[in-house]
């Protein structure tokens, strides 16, 4: 029993023919197993490695250059969500709103909620600036982010 | 100045304005369909090239003539790569576009294409950019249902692919080497150059890197001419041999302290001045303006009360073209990104988030830029902490001139857009500063160090 399904094998394999190596596959394999697995072990390192035909350590010097991605032994929760730090927003209140998340949380940027529900960040600029302080609810903008609304926000993603 | 009806941004507010059925009934792809049928491809070239626009991403280079510089009679294959990994901080104009008018950025993309006889474009988005990357999503496959896209483009003989292309939230994959090797998989790691990617760049194939506004601009040029083109915007300085002009529209995008951040979409030109006064509904919670932004981070600061030579305008008039912002040190015009800084705003704490940007997103590769941007943020946070000392602001000044790709001890110039707000904001406020080390002020969001815990 691998880390990858099948079907998410062959959703892999189907970008394949989109670029001219098959290298080039590697962020879009990184991306879907990401999203559904919530980390890439080193275990799906391997196996994507496989279907790419890279050595594993190919697949991992990419993966841990964009800090992005959560490799073996860390895990995303449920949402990410993430509160832009961008000077835009910081001179809207983003710093205030960093820490207001924090506390309500109770956790700090980089971790997530015991109930594995919220893994809260800091992002740096996300280009949602004409509706700052802003954040990012996995990869969606979320505007103008009183702290009211990022109560609403939280007790939204904590019902998922 | 009259009142400019927008091109760029004229469908963006209507319903449905990112379907494919909506822009055809505002006469979409009429453009290209007339351009297959009727212009060879070097016409479309040259028209581009003739028209005077210059890349929208930020460093200004003529678009036209970057496409010359593939190799001629090339087997291919040629590649276009359309960066939208707009992550230069302050800046969200490439986004209203991708979310709410993709076609007349995938229109551009269809001509770019066919001008330098390219058929597989890559279309990076940056990972933050959900909503676009869907909007493009959706119009791409209405565009291959629609046999606008594929093999026998409406009958031409032209076949073109656009393939969409998440990035993972690293703001080098904007530099478009740095871009090419995360598309090829790779870390992003910009390479050295020559040679440049229209010699050699995606899959080692000749490639040509443009921005989105670009694209966009590239659809309005061949369907509106080029005297359309340069009726607006600013011509060639005559003193200056080689400015090539700054024509056409321009979408700037107004952030930070004003009372409505926006993008709007002007001729090249514009003040910074008129820009925050009229466009942005002016200063915050009836306050002034002390420091601008004029570009994204890259381009430094702005003082708005700084008197210019011989003149009683200050640094707050200068026009948002490609040589206004340099005439007051700044880099350049950047991305037209304006983002305003009101006199309640610690400098010093301006400062160090730009610091905190750069530091966090230095790829690592040269050493003067991993090591300086990361000493630039200890250093700036130093002074916020109030523990500034007298030399910090020398040492930041002189960090800043020798990292980058001008004084040449980097690879890109991720590291001179470190130092330029660096240079800038202590050149420009520097009594700010000195006061800030003598009084030993503590900002207040300096938090207390984290105690390291003995486990």
């Amino acid at each position: 029993m691998g880390a990858l399904t099948e079907d998410m094998k062959d959703r892999i394999r189907a970008y394949i023919p989109m670029y001219p190596r098959k290298q080039a596959v590697t962020l879009p394999a990184l991306h879907l197993v990401h999203d559904e697995l919530r980390t890439v072990s080193n275990e799906a390192v391997v196996e994507i490695a496989e279907l790419l035909d890279l050595a594993p350590s190919e697949v991992n010097d990419t993966m841990t250059f964009y800090a992005f991605f959560k490799g073996e032994g860390e895990k995303l929760g449920t949402t990410r969500l993430w509160v832009c730090r961008g000077l835009a927003c910081m001179l809207r209140g983003g710093y205030e709103l960093i820490e207001h998340c924090e506390h309500k949380l109770g956790v700090r940027c980089g971790q997530t909620t015991p109930d594995g529900k919220i893994t809260l960040e800091f992002a740096e600029c996300i280009g949602a600036c004409d509706g700052a302080p802003a954040c990012l609810r996995d990869d969606k903008h979320v505007m103008d982010v009183t702290p009211e609304k990022a109560d609403e926000l939280i007790a939204d993603l904590k019902r998922l | 100045m009259a009142h400019f009806e927008p091109v760029l941004l004229a469908r963006v507010n209507k319903p449905g304005s990112a379907r494919l059925a909506g822009y055809r009934a505002d006469g979409g792809y009429a453009t290209v369909a007339r351009v297959l049928k009727d212009l060879k491809p070097e016409q479309v070239v040259a028209q581009v090239k003739d028209s005077g626009l210059r890349g929208r991403g930020g460093a200004g280079f003529p678009t036209g003539l970057k496409w010359t510089f593939l190799p001629k009679d090339h087997p291919g294959p040629i590649y276009l790569c359309v960066n939208a990994d707009e992550s230069e901080p302050c800046t969200y104009n490439n986004r209203i576009l991708m979310e709410r008018d993709p076609h007349q950025v995938l229109e551009g993309i269809m001509l770019a294409c066919y001008a330098f006889k390219a058929r597989k474009a890559f279309f990076y988005v940056r990972y933050e950019y959900g909503d676009a990357f869907r909007s493009l999503q959706t119009a791409i496959a209405d565009l291959y249902a629609a046999g606008l896209l594929g093999a026998n483009i409406l009958g031409s003989g032209f076949d073109l692919d656009v393939v969409l292309h998440r990035g993972a939230g690293a703001y080098i994959c904007g530099e478009e080497t740095g871009l090419i090797e995360s598309l090829e998989g790779k870390r992003a790691w910009p390479r050295i150059k020559p040679p440049f990617p229209a010699v050699e760049g995606a899959f080692r194939k000749p490639t040509i890197v443009n921005n989105v506004e670009t694209l966009a601009c590239v659809t309005q040029i061949m369907a509106r001419g080029n005297d359309w083109f340069k009726s607006l915007g600013v011509p060639p300085d005559p003193k200056n041999p080689r400015d090539a002009g700054s024509y056409g529209p321009k979408l700037y995008t107004i952030a930070g302290h004003v009372n409505e951040p926006k993008c709007v979409e002007l001729p090249m030109g514009v003040t910074i001045r008129e820009l925050v006064e009229t466009h942005g509904g002016g200063v915050w919670k009836g306050r002034k303006a002390k420091a601008v932004n004029p570009g994204g981070l890259s381009m430094g600061f702005v003082n708005v009360n700084a008197k210019l030579k011989d003149s009683d305008l200050t640094e707050y008039d200068i026009p948002l073209d490609f040589n206004g912002p340099g005439r007051v040190g700044c880099l350049g015009l950047g991305t037209a990104a304006v983002t305003v800084i009101d006199d309640q705003t610690s400098m010093v704490d301006v400062l160090h988030n730009t610091c905190q940007f750069f530091a966090h997103e230095s790829c690592g590769q040269c050493t003067p830029c991993r090591e300086g941007t990361g000493w630039m943020e200890k250093i700036t946070d130093r002074l916020r902490r109030g523990q500034g000392r007298r030399e910090d602001l020398d040492i930041l000044v002189d960090v800043a001139d020798r990292i980058g790709i001008m004084p040449g001890t980097t690879i890109c110039g991720l590291a001179d857009g470190a130092g330029w707000p660096v240079k800038t904001a202590i050149r420009k406020f520097r009594d700010e500063f000195e006061a800030a080390i003598k009084s030993g002020e503590r900002s207040k969001y300096a938090k207390a160090l984290r105690v390291v815990g003995a486990h």
